[in-house]
């Protein structure tokens, strides 16, 4: 009986070497695949291609592929109108309003064919992975729900709520006052 | 047994000799610090393998006694104030020996800080898992960037002002001098003299992530003439294109996403993210000393970086073979 704990404990420590998957290198075909979002006519939500399934959604959960977001997002310059998510210039990622959803494929077409008002395009700029790194990387940001998945810290100055506290769901709560007077109850 | 240990002993010293030399080596010192730094060494080896002997000698002579009663120590006030003046003897020496290794140390470690006025300012920037190069000059248009390669003047004080980009790197080579971390947000410096011209080869020395065994750089010592032409040669923009598949190769770089990242001086490309690629051409080595540059390694790299090097931060940006075999024609053009 002891025996048999101290073996299921020993199987329990081994459980733990396995870590988080990190795929380095993205098949050319699989690159090619993602980048065929069917989004709706009018450039809103819409379904992310098959083989976005085929991998689990790694750029919504996988701690590296935000990481790699983090960075693009800096290289990029997205700091120059977004700032460092509260908005700027730009519309703030932080307030729980997405004007075109928060569908992973939506901030995937933003970034990839731009948006009026100007945001541009970086469909010649980065490749399809870097943008779907870098979409996942923004939704985290102003997420309802917290993820179990975090990119990296650094030592910048910490100017808003950590990538995975869900920021926006508080915006959300109905709670004594509402954020937003106009909101409903769940987004 | 005995002819295997013949045959291995020898090449176990050989092999043990030959950590002595070459381009990347503190035993082969061509640096002003480097060179202090080796006599230190070897005065401490030598010191402390001539107190090893002696230990070991006594430590034998006293194994070596015979055991017999008449051969034990006489235990009267004579004998033991004999004892008792070996032991205060050995103290002393001990004490002088201790004190000649702090002395020594610290004028070594004079030696190190004390370069004197400086001729050259490079800034050094760690990147996982580059090296981003700066020449510092005081009239700003003739300040110039490159990457992996360090070209100074031999006989002069150079200060490298080091700084981490992500995480903490270290940069240090062996023949010229100790090594000098890179913090992000905090910069260090570090003086070098370059004693003899040479081609000296450094590396990163703190894990760093990984591709830290692949994040080398080269040091190379000119004359002052050579030095001089060689800066003069990277202040320039790019050469145009030479023929007409370098040009289309050109015309590809700027059109996909290659020029978000890497700079070409003299083209509209102007990205900051990667290695500035104006005199990619002209460097010995690309991806920080994973490859000899030539065409066919830089169309090995552009098109699969992250399977020679996985991790690093080049994507694999899709490209046509025509693409492919212009945009290397070129990267080998930009000399």
């Amino acid at each position: 009986m002891r025996i048999n704990l101290v073996l299921v404990a020993f199987a329990m420590t081994l459980v733990s070497c396995q870590r988080e998957e990190r795929d380095l290198r993205l098949d050319p075909p699989l690159s090619a695949a993602l980048d065929k979002v069917a989004l709706m006519s009018n450039g809103i939500a819409g379904a992310p291609p098959e083989a976005y399934f085929a991998l689990d959604r790694p750029y919504e959960s996988n701690a590296y592929d935000l990481s790699q977001g983090k960075r693009l997002y800096s290289w990029f310059g997205c700091k120059s109108c977004h700032g460092d998510g509260q908005g700027g210039i730009g519309p703030s990622f932080l307030d729980g309003w997405w004007y075109y959803g928060p569908e992973m494929v939506s901030i995937f077409a933003s970034i990839r064919d731009g948006r009026p008002h100007g945001m541009p395009a970086f469909r010649d700029k980065m490749t399809t992975e870097q943008i779907w790194q870098l979409a996942g990387y923004v939704q985290t940001i102003g997420a309802y729900s917290a993820k179990t998945a975090a990119p990296g810290r650094d030592d910048d100055k910490q100017t808003r709520p950590a990538e995975n506290r869900a920021p926006a769901a508080k915006l959300f709560d109905q709670g004594p006052k509402p954020v937003h007077l106009d909101q409903g109850p769940t987004p | 047994v005995k002819a295997c240990y013949n045959r291995a002993l020898p090449l176990l010293a050989f092999f043990l000799l030959t950590g002595c030399a070459g381009w990347q080596s503190a035993l082969d010192a061509h640096g002003a610090s480097a060179i202090s730094i080796k006599q230190l060494i070897i005065l401490i080896v030598l010191a402390c393998s001539v107190v090893w002997m002696l230990v070991m000698m006594a430590l034998i002579a006293a194994l070596r006694r015979g055991r017999t009663e008449q051969h034990w120590p006489k235990l009267d006030s004579r004998h033991e104030r004999g004892m008792s003046g070996i032991v205060i003897a050995a103290t002393v020496v001990t004490t002088v020996v201790i004190g000649g290794f702090t002395v020594a140390s610290f004028f070594t470690t004079r030696a190190l800080s004390a370069a004197g006025p400086d001729d050259l300012t490079i800034r050094v920037g760690g990147s996982q898992w580059w090296w981003n190069v700066e020449y510092v000059d005081p009239q700003p248009e003739r300040s110039f960037r490159t990457a992996n390669e360090i070209h100074i003047p031999v006989g002069r004080n150079v200060r490298f002002q080091l700084e981490g980009d992500d995480v903490i790197h270290s940069f240090w080579v062996p023949s010229l001098a100790g090594k000098q971390d890179l913090i992000p947000g905090r910069p260090n410096e570090l003086s070098i003299r370059a004693e003899h011209e040479g081609v000296y080869r450094g590396q990163c020395a703190e894990f760093c992530g990984l591709q830290h065994a692949h994040m080398a750089f080269l040091v190379i010592a000119d004359s002052q003439d050579a030095f001089n032409s060689w800066a003069d040669a990277q202040r320039q923009s790019a050469v145009a294109a030479s023929d007409a598949e370098a040009a289309a190769g050109h015309d590809a770089f700027l059109a996909k996403a290659c020029a978000s990242c890497h700079t070409i001086r003299g083209t509209s490309a102007s990205g900051t993210t990667g290695p500035d690629l104006t005199h990619v051409g002209s460097r010995k080595y690309i991806a920080a000393g994973l490859f000899e540059t030539s065409r066919g390694s830089l169309a090995a790299w552009i098109a699969d970086p992250q399977t020679l090097k996985p991790g690093n931060n080049m994507p694999m940006v899709p490209l046509t073979a025509d693409e492919l075999r212009s945009i290397s024609a070129y990267m080998a053009n930009l000399k």
